[in-house]
């Protein structure tokens, strides 16, 4: 069996598919291969957020706790997903807590890392940008037919 | 406009044939299965896709889409979900009440076309109704479709149906079953997330999928425009209209929905034939 490098890996996931090899590189350095297994807290809410990360496999939910309801999952991610956005804007702190639901493999990527290479070469911190917009936009758009309740019935509101 | 044939029977038709209610299974707080047996014995057939008028006597009559088995003609099958003064009264009937059933009628599911193509079938809340006897077709005759997957979404692990036979579809290992809610506790282990959210990561051969959807109307909108992203061209979505209807022979135009009648013409339609009409607001 090959092993395949952090580059073929980064390349081959969907987020980053047709990035410009030079970017290849620049993320492969700032990148890590983690693991967790279920039921373990990837990231917390409050927490500095201070990596992303592309899911391998596994699954992922992100939870938001509220004493009188416990742990609410909002939404669950899995393979070729991307997981938090929180180090890309200041004051650089998740917002809701991320647990594994099963063993899952990911590339973490260190942010600080990142956000340096992206203040020195623009142009790669805009293709950054641009992809995370694009799964900014979808997750919103998904929160906005959770909270329409398209399965409910008219007659029930 | 249909025009019904000198020689076509009445009873079934225009006028309700007796079925007795033989069991009632709930499936969520408001939605319940009805099996029921003709008074005067005989089956009906039907196609995978289409409806019954289900006449409560002295109350109403309503559409609702079979959710039987097709190789099973002696039992009808209607899952209904109490929401008005008819299917509440559907839903209050009895193990051996009776219920008037006229049909079936409308077009049914290209479960013939789609033969040798991959098949997505994507389906939102009660929608997997109308769509379970095409699974089961599928599932039957799995050796002539490519890859099979079916999504599901429904609000919460509680509103979803067939809770065990989902279970038993995903033990297969020849279809893939994704299912995911908008809301739930710690205790889910599935997905969380409208059903749109699943279609990027299916496993198929994009050109060559035929998509079968149903559900509410915003869904099945969003639906489509995930499949489009995907590659699936509007010519190989088919969705299953279930706006209002009286009659369901393409007499009275209730359900006409631009040229189409939804009774006559649907309420399956391939998404590129009802595309123009798909976002009036009324019909
Ligand atoms: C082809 C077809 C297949 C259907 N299959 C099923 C099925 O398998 N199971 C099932 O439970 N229902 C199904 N329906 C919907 C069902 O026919 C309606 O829920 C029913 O007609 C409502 O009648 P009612 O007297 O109970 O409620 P009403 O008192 O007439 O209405 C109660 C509320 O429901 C709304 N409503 C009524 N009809 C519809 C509709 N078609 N779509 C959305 N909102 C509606 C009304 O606006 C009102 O707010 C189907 C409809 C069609 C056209």
């Amino acid at each position: 069996m090959s092993v395949q490098s952090m580059e073929d890996i980064i390349r081959e996931h969907s987020f980053f598919k047709g990035l410009q090899e030079r970017y290849v590189k620049l993320l492969a350095g700032c990148a890590s291969n983690v693991r967790f297994n279920a039921g373990e807290y990837i990231f917390k809410e409050g927490g500095r957020a201070d990596k992303f990360y592309l899911i391998k496999s596994g699954k992922v939910s992100i939870e938001i706790y509220s004493p009188e309801r416990g742990s609410i999952i909002i939404q669950t991610l899995g393979e070729g997903d991307v997981l938090g956005w929180s180090w890309l804007y200041p004051p650089y702190r998740w917002h809701f807590d991320a647990r594994a639901l099963e063993l899952t493999r990911a590339i973490a990527l260190d942010a600080e890392c990142l956000r340096r290479k992206c203040e020195e070469d623009k142009e790669f911190g805009y293709e950054l940008l641009k992809r995370f917009s694009q799964i900014i936009i979808q997750r919103l758009q998904s929160a906005r037919l959770q909270l329409l309740d398209v399965y409910g019935h008219a007659s029930r509101e | 406009m249909a025009m019904l044939q000198e020689s076509e029977p009445l009873e079934g038709t225009l006028l309700p044939e007796p079925f007795i209610v033989s069991k009632v299974r709930r499936e969520t707080r408001d939605t319940f299965t009805l099996e029921m047996e003709p008074l005067n014995g005989g089956e009906k057939h039907f196609t995978p896709g289409q409806f019954n008028m289900i006449y409560v006597y002295g109350v109403g009559e309503v559409p609702i889409s079979i959710s039987g088995d097709p190789v099973e003609p002696s039992i009808l099958k209607h899952t209904v979900r109490a929401v008005g003064t008819v299917t509440r009264a559907i839903t209050s009937v009895k193990r051996g009440g009776m219920l008037g059933v006229r049909g079936p009628f409308g077009s049914g599911w290209p479960l013939k076309e789609a033969e040798g193509y991959d098949v997505v079938v994507v389906a939102g809340g009660l929608g997997l109704a109308p769509l379970r006897p095409a699974i089961l077709h599928l599932l039957r005759n799995r050796e002539r479709y490519g890859r099979v997957a079916i999504l599901y979404g429904a609000r919460t692990p509680m509103d979803m149906l067939y809770k065990k036979e989902l279970e038993r579809w995903r033990a297969r290992f020849d279809i893939d079953l994704d299912v995911t809610v908008d809301h739930a506790t710690g205790g889910w282990k599935g997905n969380v997330g409208v059903v749109t959210t699943l279609i990027p990561g299916l496993k198929i051969d994009v050109p060559n999928t035929v998509a079968l959807v149903c559900g509410p109307e915003i869904m099945m909108r969003f639906t489509v425009r995930e499949l489009n992203k995907l590659g699936i061209p509007d010519e190989r979505i088919y969705i299953s209209m279930e706006r209002n209807m009286k009659c369901a022979v393409g007499f009275c135009g209730h359900c006409q929905f631009g040229p189409q009648f939804i009774c006559r013409d649907g309420p399956v339609f391939r998404y590129d034939v009802i595309r123009p009409f798909f976002q009036v607001r009324e019909v």
